[in-house]
C-alpha cells in the first residue's frame, strides 16, 4: 500500500528521496524501499527532477516510424501474444510473410508522412534463413537510401543463430554488414528468468538477452530496451529488470532509451487484468530514477492512452516514442489508440513542452537538416 | 521533496501552509493552483487533503443507471442524447414497468442503488415520478432511490404550476432517498447561456439544492468544464457550492465532468478540442478537492474520463469511482469511449492495484457490508 499522502514519508523513503535528489545513484535495496514504501507523487517528483537535470530545456522528442512485421509466423507461442501464428496452422490461420512489394509501399507511405526509420520486427520464422533477412535490408537500403532500419530483437536475433547454427556475433556482424542501423529493445519482457520461462518458454534467457545488446554495442549499434510488465511478475522483479539493463549500460553505453511499456490481455493465453494507470506510473519514475546511465525514457501512448502518456511527461519521460503510422501487436490485443503528428504536438504543447521530431539515437531532425 | 521550500519556490508557500492546517482556500489560491506549472505539485496537495479525509479508502457503488427518456424540452448545445419530441428517431420513453425490470438482478447481486435521471419531457406529469418511485421502493425495498436533478426538479414544478418546494416533497413522499448532482453544468449566466439557454438558471439550481437539503434529501454536485467557461468561471462555480454547503451540509459528493466534443454541437475554440486536456482534467479535480473543503467526497466518473484517467484522478484528489453504471447513455452519446459497465471485481481489482482499500459504498457513501 501507498496511498498515503506525499508529505507524510517515512524516514527510509525520505533519505533514499534526498540520495536521489543529489544526484547520487541508488541500489537495489534503495529502489526496493522507494518502490514499495514512496506515494505516488513523491516518485513523480523524483523523477521530474532527475528528467529536468538531465534535459533542462522544455522539449518532448518523437520519432516518425512504422512498425512494420515481416512475419506473423512464429514458433515461439509466448502466452502474453495475441499476434502470432504458429508455423503448423501459417497456411489456414491467416500466417503471412511480407513481399517486396508491400515493404516498399509501407516505406513510401512512411517517407511521405515525413517518417525516417521504420521498425522492423517479426515473428521465429523456422524456414526464414538469414540470407532472407540479409537481402531484406540491403533491398531496402539500396531502394531507400535515407531510411534509418531499426529492425530485429534480441530474440529474433538469438533465433536467426540457433536456427541456422551460427554465433550471434556473427548474425549481427552479417546484419550490420547488411545495413541495418540499430536493434530495437523488444522481447525483453521481464529479464529475469523465473518470469520468461511461465509466460514465454521458448523465448531467449534473460541472460541472452543481455547478451545481443551488450555485443551489438560493442559492435556499434545503439539500441533501446523496453519492459513489458503487468502480467505474471512479481513487483519485485520489475525492480531487477531495471538493474539487468542498469549493468549493461555501465559497461557499454549503447542504449539511447528505455520504453516501460504495460501488459494488454486482451486476445491472449494470459488471464489478468490490465495494470492501472499508477502502477504503470511508478514503474515509469522508478525507471527514471535507477536508470541513471539512459538519458531517454519513454512515454507509452499506444498502451495508455493520450492523457495518461501526457502524465508521463512528469513522471520522468522526456520522449512520446513514435507516431507509430503502423502498429500491429499491440493492436491485437485489442488496445488501439490512434494519433496523428498534430496529436501528439497538442498534447505535448499542453504539457509545457516544446514538440521536436528526433531519429532513432536522438538527434534533432531540424539538427540534422541545418 | 515536496516540501515547505519547494512549495516557496513555487509561489504556493502560503497554499501549502494552509492545506497542512486544514485551512480553507481563497479563490485567488485557486487561480495560482491553475496557474502552477508543476502538475505533481498541485496533485500532492490534493492527495494530502484527500488522505487526510478517507484515508486509503477508494470507493466503489453497485448502481444502476437508468435514464428514462431522452424527449427533453432544452435542447442544450453540448448535448447528443436530447431528442426534441416523442415521435423523432430514436427518441425512446420508458414506462414503470420497463424502469422495475431494469432494476432485476438477475443472476448477480441486488442493486445498492438506482440512479434515475432523463430529459426535461413536455408531458409527463409528477405522478409518473411518483408512481415510479413507489414501485420501484414496494419492489426493492432495499434499493436506494436517487433521482432527478435540480434541472429536472425545476422543470416538473413548471409543468404542474407548482413550487419546486412541493415536488420535492411530494417525491420524498413517494421514496425519494437522494438526488444526483447533475444539469449544474457551469453557474456562470453568460457562459450557460451560450451552452444551454433554456436550461434552469444557475441560481434555480442551487436553489433546489438548498430546499433538498432542507428536506433531508442529499445530493451531489457537478460542473461540466472544458467548454467555453474561463478558469474563473471554474472557481466561482467550486464557490458557489463551497457556500451552498456551508449553509446546508446536504452535498455528499462532487462530480467533475469534462465536457465531451464528438458530438456536440457547440464549437469550441481549436485548443480545447482533442487528446490534450488529460493534464487539464487532472488539475481540475485536483482544485476541486482543495477547494472543496466542506464536501465530503470528490467522484473520479470514469464514464466520462476513462478508465485509465479516472485511475490516475484517484492520486490528484478523487476518493470515489462511481460504480457498476450497467448502462448509461448520456456521456456515451456524447462521445463517451468507456464501457457500458464495469463489475465489482474490475471495481476492487483497479482500487487495490492503485494502492488504496476498495470499499463498496450505498449513496451516502456508507459502506455495505459484502454479499449483502
Amino acid at each position: 500500500m501507498h496511498a498515503h499522502s506525499p508529505f507524510n514519508e517515512s524516514d527510509a523513503v525520505k533519505e533514499v528521496a534526498k540520495k536521489v535528489l543529489r544526484g547520487e545513484r541508488i541500489d537495489l535495496g534503495e529502489a526496493t524501499v522507494l518502490y514499495n514504501e514512496a506515494s505516488l507523487l513523491t516518485l513523480a517528483h523524483l523523477a521530474n527532477e532527475i528528467r529536468f537535470a538531465k534535459h533542462p530545456e522544455k522539449m518532448v522528442t518523437y520519432v516518425a516510424d512504422r512498425n512494420i512485421n515481416y512475419s506473423n509466423i512464429c514458433a515461439c507461442a509466448c502466452r502474453f501474444c495475441a499476434f502470432f501464428v504458429a508455423p503448423e496452422k501459417a497456411e489456414t490461420s491467416g500466417g503471412y510473410v511480407i513481399s517486396r512489394e508491400e515493404l516498399g509501399q509501407k516505406i513510401e507511405e512512411t517517407i511521405a508522412l515525413g517518417g525516417t526509420q521504420i521498425l522492423m520486427q517479426g515473428g521465429h520464422h523456422p524456414d526464414l534463413t538469414m540470407e532472407f533477412y540479409e537481402d531484406m535490408i540491403r533491398w531496402i537500403k539500396k531502394n531507400y537510401p535515407s531510411i534509418h532500419v531499426h529492425a530485429f530483437s534480441p530474440p529474433e536475433i538469438v533465433f536467426f543463430a540457433e536456427n541456422e547454427n551460427l554465433l550471434v556475433k556473427d548474425v549481427i556482424a552479417r546484419l550490420r554488414a547488411a545495413g541495418l542501423d540499430s536493434i530495437p529493445g523488444g522481447g525483453a519482457e521481464i529479464l529475469v528468468d523465473e518470469v520468461r520461462s511461465q509466460v514465454s518458454p521458448n523465448k531467449c534467457s534473460a541472460t541472452a538477452w543481455l547478451a545481443v545488446m551488450e555485443e551489438a554495442h560493442y559492435q556499434g549499434l545503439n539500441t533501446t530496451a523496453t519492459m513489458m510488465f503487468g502480467h505474471e511478475e512479481k513487483p519485485h522483479h520489475r525492480i531487477e529488470h531495471l538493474f539487468a539493463v542498469r549493468d549493461v549500460q555501465d559497461r557499454t553505453n549503447g542504449f539511447t532509451a528505455f520504453i516501460p511499456w504495460t501488459f494488454q490481455p486482451g486476445n491472449t493465453n494470459i488471464s489478468c487484468r490490465p495494470e492501472p494507470s499508477a502502477g504503470y506510473l511508478r514503474v515509469l519514475a522508478m525507471s527514471r530514477i535507477v536508470l541513471d546511465n539512459i538519458d531517454n525514457i519513454q512515454a507509452s501512448w499506444v498502451t495508455m492512452g493520450p492523457e495518461i502518456a501526457q502524465l508521463a511527461l512528469s513522471y520522468g519521460a522526456n520522449d512520446v516514442g513514435s507516431l507509430m503510422i503502423e502498429e500491429n501487436v499491440v493492436a491485437a490485443a485489442g488496445v488501439s489508440f490512434c494519433l496523428s503528428r498534430e496529436d501528439i504536438h497538442s498534447i505535448v504543447e499542453a504539457a509545457g513542452f516544446v514538440p521536436k521530431q528526433r531519429t532513432m539515437n536522438y538527434t534533432l531532425i531540424e539538427d540534422k537538416e541545418a | 521533496m515536496l516540501d515547505a521550500d519547494y512549495y516557496a519556490r513555487l509561489g504556493l508557500g502560503s497554499v501549502f501552509e494552509k492545506v497542512l492546517n486544514g485551512e480553507r482556500l481563497s479563490i485567488d489560491d485557486g487561480r495560482n493552483l491553475f496557474a502552477c506549472e508543476d502538475i505533481n505539485a498541485v496533485g500532492a496537495l490534493a492527495h494530502h487533503a484527500r488522505t487526510r479525509l478517507h484515508g486509503d479508502s477508494a470507493y466503489y457503488v453497485l448502481n444502476r443507471h437508468v435514464n428514462y427518456t431522452n424527449v427533453c424540452v432544452n435542447a442544450c448545445l453540448f448535448c447528443a442524447y436530447q431528442r426534441e419530441e416523442d415521435e423523432q428517431d430514436g427518441a425512446f420513453r420508458l414506462s414503470v414497468d420497463d424502469i422495475l425490470a431494469k432494476l432485476d438482478p438477475k443472476d448477480g447481486l441486488p442493486y445498492d442503488e438506482v440512479h434515475i435521471v432523463g430529459g426535461c419531457h413536455p408531458k409527463l406529469p409528477l405522478s409518473f415520478f411518483e408512481d415510479a418511485i413507489k414501485r420501484v421502493k414496494e419492489t426493492y425495498p432495499d434499493i436506494i432511490v436517487k433521482a432527478f436533478t435540480a434541472v429536472e426538479i425545476a422543470h416538473f414544478a413548471e409543468l404542474e404550476n407548482i413550487s419546486t418546494k412541493e415536488v420535492l416533497e411530494r417525491l420524498k413522499a413517494a421514496g425519494l432517498e437522494a438526488m444526483p448532482g447533475g444539469g449544474a453544468e457551469i453557474f456562470a449566466p453568460k457562459v450557460r447561456e451560450q451552452i444551454c439557454p433554456k436550461k434552469a438558471t444557475g441560481e434555480e439550481w442551487l436553489n433546489v439544492a438548498r430546499e433538498a437539503h432542507q428536506l433531508g434529501i442529499t445530493s451531489n454536485c457537478t460542473m461540466l468544464f472544458g467548454h467555453l467557461e474561463s478558469i474563473d468561471d471554474r472557481l466561482d462555480h467550486l464557490d458557489q457550492l463551497r457556500r451552498l454547503q456551508d449553509e446546508t451540509n446536504g452535498f455528499t459528493c462532487f462530480i467533475p465532468l469534462p465536457f465531451l466534443t464528438e458530438n456536440s454541437m457547440l464549437k469550441l475554440p481549436e485548443e480545447r478540442i482533442g487528446p490534450h486536456t488529460g493534464l487539464d482534467k487532472l488539475r481540475t479535480i485536483a482544485i476541486s478537492r482543495l477547494m472543496l473543503d466542506n464536501i465530503p467526497h470528490i467522484k473520479s466518473y470514469w464514464v466520462m474520463l476513462g478508465v485509465k484517467l479516472a485511475q490516475a484522478a484517484l492520486h490528484y484528489g478523487a476518493d470515489d469511482l462511481d460504480g457498476t453504471i450497467v448502462e448509461e447513455k448520456i456521456g456515451h452519446d456524447a462521445g463517451a469511449q468507456s464501457e457500458q459497465a464495469m463489475t465489482i471485481p474490475q471495481l476492487e481489482e483497479m482500487i487495490a492495484r492503485s494502492g488504496f482499500t476498495p470499499v463498496r459504498r450505498n449513496s451516502f457513501f456508507k459502506p455495505v457490508a459484502e454479499g449483502k
